[in-house]
């Protein structure tokens, strides 16, 4: 598995707002963009940044389950207090973005 | 591991904030226990989905998970509608789920699917107006 970069310098070169801090030092090793969690679950791979719409628990829970090493939220859609809490309790790392998928996907693959 | 480990967990109906529990759990007794990660990831999916069919349709259900050294027993059983036509549900993207489940990123006709890719055996007893029994078992090697 290539190693490319921690979701801390992730954040940072794209310029990216913690909402929920994780494991800052986990590291990315690629990208997956879905909004239909079953979807995201079975295809997003270990390591994924995983890029949606979907600030809710069951994000939490998919992000746990696919080993996901951060969630970025998308075109500033909202993260939920309950999400947030459990995102916490859990160390997924949920990061912000005024950019849409496609926009921040061009800019992930000059990185990665 | 000479004696296999059982595990029970009631799951709440119409609580999204607890669902995912039970399988984040199994998730972490199999890594200690030092089960491959792709058995893992496997046995994860499928109860997830279980545990959110749980949630959406039936109200909450319970599943008894048992750990041998060479298989994972899944069994999740709920008193809900029950399943009216079971060839039709286990289609990739037929889904039941009202529209305010999608809203939340659901109901996109995976769930049942999706148990069946990731389990070794995948059975369903239903009964309209009784419940639902899923019988899911993965592989250890």
């Amino acid at each position: 598995m290539k190693i490319i970069m921690t979701v801390k310098e992730f954040s940072e070169k794209l310029s990216l707002k913690i909402l929920t801090e994780g494991d800052l030092s986990r590291q990315i090793t690629g990208c997956y963009c879905g909004d239909l969690l079953s979807w995201v679950m079975s295809r997003a791979r270990e390591g994924d940044v995983w890029l949606t719409v979907m600030g809710n628990v069951n994000s939490v829970a998919v992000a746990v389950l696919s080993d996901c090493a951060c969630i970025v939220l998308t075109e500033n859609s909202p993260l939920d207090e309950a999400a947030k809490e459990k995102a916490l309790q859990q160390g997924i790392t949920f990061l912000s973005s005024d950019r849409n998928a496609y926009e921040l996907s061009v800019e992930i693959s000059k990185l990665i | 591991m000479e004696e296999s480990i059982r595990l029970h967990y009631t799951v709440p109906g119409d609580d999204f904030t607890r669902a995912g529990a039970a399988s984040g759990n199994v998730k972490r007794t199999l890594k200690e226990l030092g089960v491959s990660p792709a058995v893992i990831r496997n046995v994860s999916i499928a109860m997830y989905e279980g545990e959110i069919n749980m949630v959406i349709h039936a109200n909450g259900g319970e599943i008894d998970v048992e750990i041998t050294e060479n298989e994972i027993i899944m069994t999740l059983r709920d008193q809900g509608p029950g399943i009216e036509n079971v060839e039709l549900a286990m289609k990739e993207g037929f889904s039941t789920a009202p529209d305010n489940i999608r809203t939340l990123g659901f109901g996109a006709g995976m769930g049942l699917p999706n148990i069946k890719k990731y389990t070794d055996e995948f059975s369903i007893d239903t009964k309209v107006g009784v419940g639902t029994t899923l019988n899911m078992k993965v592989k250890i090697q």
